[in-house]
C-alpha cells in the first residue's frame, strides 16, 4: 500500500504528512472526543470510590468505619478529585445518551422512531432511576 | 460583498520540492461562485500548472474533495463568499498521500471498497423472465440512507483513526457494506462479515463521529458502523452459544 | 470462518457498562461524593444504608454496575492509549493491564458485596 520510494519521471514521490501525537489538540471536536474517552478513568475511580464506601458500611464493627469514610470524603483533595470525577461521569452520560440513536434503530409498528425521542427516553430513564436511588437511599432517617 | 478574494492554494511539485508550499491567487468572488469556480479561474487564467480533480461540479461524482480552511469539503459545494473577506486556504484531502498539488492517491480506499463487495451477492440470480425483485418502501428505507454515498472520501479525511492507522478499513467502506447487508435482495452478509470483523475492520472504530459530521450526503457512516457492531457482536454471541444452529441472519 | 476474536464480546461488555455507568453513576456519585460530604444532604443513617445494601437486589445491581463499568472504563482507556498517545505497539502490555485491572476490580466488588456483616 505504500507508494514507490524513489523519484522518477513516472513515479513521483508522494508526500505523506506526519500525524502528530497531539492531533487531538488541533480541532475542538477531536478534543471533545478525547475528553469523552478520558472519562473512562473517572468512571473507574467512581466505581472504586463507591466500593470503598460499601466496604466501610458493610465490613462490620458498627458505624465507626462509615463515619471515618464520611470524614475522609470531605478531605479537600478527595473532594476536588470527586468534583472532577462527577463532571466527567456526567459528560460520559450526556455523550452516551446523545449518540444512542445512531447506535440503534427503533421501530414502532414499522415506522422509525425519530432520534429525538430515543435520546429523550434515555434522559427520562436516567432521571427516573436517579430519583429512585435518591428516594431509596435518603428514605430512612438520619 | 467582496469583489475579489485571495485563495492560498497548496502546491506540491515532487520533481522540484520535498514538501508542499502555498501559492496565493486573487480571484473574483461573485455570490454564486464556489471554491471550484475559483480553482478553475486560477487554472484557466492565472496558472495553468495547478493540478486538481473535479468532474460533475454538482456534488454527485465525489471527485472534488479537498481541505478548505482546515475542513474536508466538496469544493463544488462550498461557496467562496462564505469565506469573505478571505483568505481561503485550499489544501489536498487529509490522510491520503499527495501526488501533486491538490491531487491525492486514493488507491487505498479503492482497494478497500472492492474488498467489502459493494454489490448484490446472491447464491442464484433470478432470470429476467421471472420479473423483478420486489421491495416494500420500508425495505428500501432500511438501506436507502447508506446508498447515498458518493465515495468522496471526506469521511476518511475527517477520521482520526484512519489518519493514525491506514490499515483501518474506514467509514465509507463499512457504510457501503451495510448498504448491501441491509438490502433484502442481498445474501452476502456472511462474506462481508469476515472482512469487516478483522481488527482493522469495524472494531478499530471508536465512534469519534467526525465522519458523519463532514458527510455531504448525510449518509451517517458512524451510525452504520455502530449498528453493524451490534449485528456482528450478536452474531458472534449466537455462534458461541449455538455453534451449529441459529441459522444465518 | 474468521478465527474467533474477543473484540465483539469486549464491545458488548463495554456497551453494557456504558449504559449502567450513564444511568446509575451520576446520581450515586452526586449523592455520596459531593452532596453528603459538602453537607447539602444529610448522610443516610448507618443502619438504613446497611439495610439497603444487604438486600440481594441491591447487591446484584451494584455488582453489575461495578464490574461492567470497570470493563467499560478499561476498554475505552485501552483505545485512548492507542489513539491519544499512539501506543498501539505496546498493546501486548496494555491489554492485560487494562482488562486485568477490570477483572481484579470486579472480583473485589464481588467479594465486598458478597461478604457483608
Amino acid at each position: 500500500m505504500s507508494g514507490p520510494r524513489t523519484a522518477s519521471d513516472y513515479h513521483p514521490r508522494w508526500y505523506r504528512p506526519y500525524i502528530s501525537t497531539y492531533w487531538w489538540l488541533e480541532r475542538r471536536s477531536y478534543f471533545a472526543f478525547i475528553m469523552r474517552e478520558l472519562s473512562s478513568i473517572f468512571v473507574a475511580w467512581g466505581v472504586i470510590y463507591l466500593l470503598l464506601l460499601i466496604r466501610a458500611v458493610s465490613r462490620g464493627g458498627g458505624a465507626t468505619r462509615y463515619q471515618e469514610f464520611l470524614a475522609w470524603s470531605v478531605n479537600p483533595v478527595v473532594l476536588a478529585i470527586n468534583v472532577v470525577t462527577l463532571g466527567f461521569v456526567v459528560y460520559h452520560a450526556i455523550t452516551w445518551f446523545n449518540l444512542s440513536p445512531q447506535a440503534m434503530v427503533v421501530r414502532i409498528r414499522g415506522k422509525r422512531v425519530p432520534p429525538f425521542w430515543i435520546i429523550a427516553s434515555n434522559y427520562l430513564a436516567c432521571i427516573v432511576i436517579s430519583a429512585a436511588i435518591l428516594w431509596l437511599v435518603l428514605g430512612g432517617g438520619s | 460583498m467582496a469583489e475579489r478574494i485571495t485563495m492560498q492554494v497548496a502546491r506540491y511539485r515532487p520533481e522540484q520540492e520535498d514538501a508542499p508550499t502555498f501559492q496565493e491567487y486573487e480571484v473574483p468572488c461573485p455570490e454564486e461562485w464556489v471554491v471550484l469556480d475559483g480553482l478553475n479561474y486560477v487554472k484557466d487564467r492565472l496558472d495553468g500548472t495547478l493540478s486538481y480533480r473535479w468532474s460533475c461540479r454538482m456534488g454527485i461524482c465525489g471527485s472534488c474533495g479537498m481541505t478548505v480552511n482546515g475542513e474536508p469539503k466538496l469544493t463544488c459545494a462550498t461557496f467562496l463568499s462564505d469565506y469573505a473577506p478571505g483568505p481561503v486556504r485550499v489544501e489536498p484531502l487529509r490522510n491520503f498521500p499527495v501526488i501533486r498539488d491538490l491531487v491525492v492517491e486514493i488507491g487505498d480506499f479503492m482497494r478497500k471498497l472492492v474488498r467489502v463487495k459493494p454489490w448484490i451477492v446472491r447464491d442464484d440470480e433470478k432470470p429476467v423472465s421471472e420479473g423483478e425483485y420486489l421491495q416494500t418502501p420500508q425495505e428500501v428505507d432500511e438501506y436507502k440512507q447508506f446508498s447515498m454515498c458518493i465515495n468522496c472520501m471526506l469521511c476518511y479525511a475527517a477520521c482520526p483513526i484512519y489518519g493514525l492507522d491506514q490499515a483501518f478499513i474506514g467509514p465509507a467502506a463499512i457504510a457501503l457494506a451495510q448498504r448491501y447487508n441491509l438490502d433484502t435482495r442481498d445474501e452476502g452478509a456472511a462474506q462481508r462479515h469476515e472482512i469487516l470483523s478483522e481488527h482493522e475492520g469495524i472494531w478499530g472504530c471508536t465512534f469519534v463521529g467526525e465522519c458523519t459530521e463532514v458527510c455531504p450526503k448525510n449518509v451517517d457512516p458512524a451510525g452504520a458502523i455502530q449498528r453493524y457492531k451490534l449485528t456482528a457482536a450478536m452474531d458472534s454471541l449466537r455462534s458461541l452459544v449455538m455453534p451449529r444452529g441459529g441459522g444465518a441472519q | 470462518m474468521a478465527k474467533r476474536s474477543l473484540e465483539p464480546f469486549l464491545w458488548l461488555l463495554f456497551s453494557a457498562g456504558g449504559v449502567f455507568a450513564a444511568l446509575l453513576l451520576p446520581s450515586l456519585l452526586f449523592l455520596f461524593a459531593i452532596a453528603v460530604p459538602l453537607g447539602w444532604l444529610a448522610p443516610p443513617s448507618y443502619e438504613h444504608l446497611l439495610g439497603v445494601l444487604r438486600h440481594p437486589l441491591t447487591r446484584t445491581v451494584l455488582f453489575f454496575l461495578c464490574s461492567l463499568s470497570l470493563i467499560h472504563g478499561a476498554h475505552r482507556f485501552r483505545y485512548t492509549l492507542y489513539e491519544g498517545l499512539r501506543m498501539q505497539h505496546l498493546n501486548e502490555v496494555i491489554v492485560p493491564i487494562c482488562y486485568g485491572g477490570a477483572i481484579v476490580g470486579s472480583l473485589w466488588a464481588g467479594y465486598v458485596l458478597l461478604y457483608m456483616r
